[in-house]
């Protein structure tokens, strides 16, 4: 017999749970950027409605973690493994929100057409999500020196993200009648680059978690 | 202001006490040294295995003598013995804390005290006389068993409350009903020292003179064939053969016997103790 | 779903002492429920009403009833030998008879009448299994079970009322005399236990209440003062007495 298999067990379980959310935050994001780019309005919608399902999504985890603390007392890596799954499942759960405000944008946007075709803008989501999936996989593996691989690679989404406001910017100065497009795109790029930041301090939890160090790996240019 | 250090009293005391058992032992092998000197020479085949024949020079040996004390023993034993342990068991464990049951156990202690002569005079009432054993081994049984009641119970009670109160619980929790709990798992317990109040008993059986006087009879021509016989145990031979024949040797020599039987007793006490403890652990 | 046993309005007294009052509530079947309270106040004596334990102590008094399975148990209905072999209990101080293990199991079902060899060695093996026991001592069944470290003992007291197949194991601080390492294989057990069985736990160890039970009672000076699930108890409870005892401000 395992001494404290039952708990082990719902340690596991908590963490599926918590993969089970990057994945439909992970979903959410992709589905953004595709109803801009295809104007899918009702997608949108859906997208909106279906926010209040990731947060009792994540409230169900957070409950969970309150239980198991208040009747397990966790120690030692258990316990940062718990707090690590509190903290990642609202950044989790914030990362869906800014993908809900992408779709906002697409449903205020409407009918409207786009002020230049989307390039760097999908490719600011795909790095995001690339950058999500990675460290989910981190977090899975206990592996602190992926999680602080991934952190570096914010600087691509960053850098990006520099790209898209300078050339927004040249379009609101050569005809000021594209402001209100281009404030939309640039809403839109912030969302995403708040998403990569976030996915950072994810990473910055399971180092916590395995290392047992607190620290801030990337203090975001933003 | 101490009189003494603290290294100084222990000294003292260590001393003291070193110097107290050292006489006792001193006396006791005095004792035992004086009989065995006196009596050892007396001790032969012959001694052990012929009757007593009487007379001012005490002629004969003890054969009558051992046999009426081992019927002594073992029907004192078949008396005082399931009687003693019934009622321990059932002062113990089935009486009702109350009036009676105190009255009783203060009974039982009282009991206790009370000199042997009375238990002779009482038997030689009750079992000699009005019951008409006359002079027996039945009579003499009878009145001993009434004297050692007491300590059986005694020791019995108290072998009984040594067991833990939890093997009870258990049992009962387990679907015993008190009969099965005390068969099963209290008397088993207790076994052993209800086996050292039995030996106990034996033992007194063999030193008592006073009660047997008045009960046994004092015939040791002829070997006891049934309980209604007479007989002399050892201790009243001791007597005999000292006050009223010259035969002091041969007293010695039965006292001797006696001592070795008691040491005998002492030593299988011993033993059996420790074979059910072992049997326990 | 019925509860496996039931208490209602229950009031027991030691003589003028009143140690229990007018508590009630339900013990759901296959589930663990803990109690817990401080000292004194009365889960113990509430436990051993459960298996009418409290009968052999004279001077008590019982009002109120206790359900099995519907039936009242202070009935005359209910004989109480077939009580005590269908709500077993394990005590605080692991407590095997002076005999072999062989022996400690089978003395239930030797006391109800069963003979055979075989039967009887059968029972060992199984109890003992459902123990967690039987792997570490199936080769030295002959030993007495006193040579057993405390936490085996304890799980051979376990096999042992497991022998006489109950219905319903009372536990009382069944951890309380062992080690951490001990306590938890006894927690595991439990867990496993209680899919067969129903479990009640009296526990002086909060921790272990929290850890362990599905629902969790708390007594205090004789009264329940609150019963719920043991995540809701030790996250959110209701009364205020229940929150000073389990955050530890009570005394």
């Amino acid at each position: 017999m395992v001494p404290r298999e039952s708990f082990d067990r719902d340690l596991r379980q908590l963490q599926k749970q918590l993969l089970v959310l990057g994945e439909t935050v992970d979903e959410a994001i992709a589905k953004s950027i595709d109803t801009l780019a295809k104007r899918d309005l009702a997608l949108a919608q859906k997208l909106v409605a279906d926010d209040a399902l990731i947060n009792k999504a994540r409230y169900k985890i957070e409950e969970r973690c309150l239980e198991l603390i208040a009747t397990q007392q966790p120690t030692a890596s258990d316990l940062r493994l718990i707090i690590a799954v509190l903290h990642i499942s609202t950044e989790l759960e914030r990362m869906a929100d800014h993908a809900e405000g992408i779709a906002k944008i697409t449903l205020m946007v409407g009918e409207e057409p786009l002020l230049k075709p989307l390039i760097d803008i999908p490719r600011m989501a795909q790095k995001a999500r690339d950058m999500l999936k990675q460290s989910l996989k981190a977090f899975v593996e206990h592996d602190a020196a992926e999680a602080e691989r991934i952190c570096g690679e914010d600087d691509e989404v960053d850098a990006l993200y520099d790209q898209v406001y300078r050339e927004l910017l040249i379009f609101m100065l050569q005809d000021p009648r594209t402001i209100s497009r281009a404030t939309h795109l640039i809403w839109v790029a912030h969302n995403l680059e708040r998403i990569a930041d976030r996915v950072t301090n994810i990473c910055e939890r399971i180092i916590f978690w395995v290392t047992g160090e607190l620290k801030e790996i990337k203090v975001s240019k933003y | 202001m101490r009189l003494f250090s603290p290294e100084q009293s222990q000294r003292i005391a260590f001393s003291l006490l070193w110097v107290g058992g050292f006489s006792v032992v001193v006396i006791v092998l005095a004792i035992v040294g004086y009989v065995l000197v006196g009596g050892l020479g007396a001790i032969d085949l012959e001694f052990l295995l012929t009757p007593p024949r009487g007379g001012l020079a005490g002629e004969g040996g003890i054969s009558t003598v051992i046999v009426t004390t081992l019927y002594l023993i073992v029907l004192t034993l078949a008396i005082a013995g399931p009687l003693g342990i019934a009622a321990a068991i059932y002062l113990s464990e089935y009486a009702p804390a109350g009036r009676l049951t105190q009255v009783t156990r203060f009974g039982v202690e009282t009991l206790a005290g009370v000199p042997s002569i009375v238990f002779g005079l009482f038997g030689y009432l009750v079992f000699v006389l009005v019951l008409g054993f006359g002079f027996s081994i039945l009579a003499g049984a009878a009145s001993l068993a009434l004297l050692v009641l007491p300590t059986v119970i005694r020791t019995t009670e108290e072998a009984i409350k040594a067991v833990p109160q939890s093997y009870r619980e258990a049992s009962f929790a387990l679907g015993a009903t008190k009969w099965q709990t005390v068969s099963r798992v209290i008397l088993p317990s207790a076994l052993a020292g209800v086996i050292t109040g039995i030996i106990l008993t034996v033992g007194r059986t063999i030193e008592e003179s006073a009660v047997l006087f008045v009960t046994i009879g004092a015939s040791a021509f002829r070997m006891p064939t049934s309980v209604f016989d007479e007989g002399r145990p050892l201790a009243l031979h001791i007597y005999y053969l000292a006050m009223e024949t010259r035969a002091f040797d041969k007293a010695m020599a039965t006292a001797a016997i006696l001592i070795f039987i008691i040491l005998l007793i002492n030593l299988s006490t011993g033993l059996i103790s420790q074979r059910l403890a072992r049997g326990t652990r | 779903m019925n509860p496996k046993m039931q208490i209602e309005n229950l009031n027991f007294y030691y003589n003028e002492l009143q140690a229990v009052k007018g508590v009630n509530f339900k013990i759901k079947e296959h589930q663990i429920t803990a109690l817990i309270g401080p000292s004194g106040c009365g889960k113990s004596t509430l436990l051993r009403c459960l298996n009418r334990l409290n009968d052999v102590i004279s001077g008590t008094k019982v009002e109120g009833g206790i359900l099995l399975d519907g039936i009242n148990i202070y009935s005359p209905e209910m004989d109480v030998v077939e009580l005590r072999r269908r709500v077993g209990m394990v005590f605080q101080r692991p407590n095997p008879f002076p005999m072999s293990i062989f022996d400690n199991v089978v003395y239930g079902p030797r006391v109800l009448g069963i003979k055979r060899r075989s039967t009887l060695e059968e029972v060992v093996e199984r109890s003992l299994r459902d123990a967690v026991l039987w792997d570490e001592v199936k080769d030295n069944l002959r030993k007495s079970g006193l040579t057993l470290s405390g936490g085996q003992q304890q799980r051979l007291c376990i096999a042992r009322l497991l022998a006489v197949e109950p219905e319903v194991i009372l536990m009382d601080e069944p951890c309380g005399a062992l080690d951490p390492i001990s306590t938890i294989k006894i927690e595991e057990l439990m867990r496993q236990l209680k899919t067969r069985y129903t479990l009640l736990i009296v526990t002086h160890n909060m921790q272990q209440a929290a850890r362990v039970s599905d629902w969790t009672a708390y007594m205090l000076s004789g009264e329940l003062i609150e019963y719920g699930l043991t995540s809701e108890i030790f996250t959110r409870p209701k009364d205020k007495r229940t929150e000073d005892y389990i955050t530890g401000k009570l005394g």
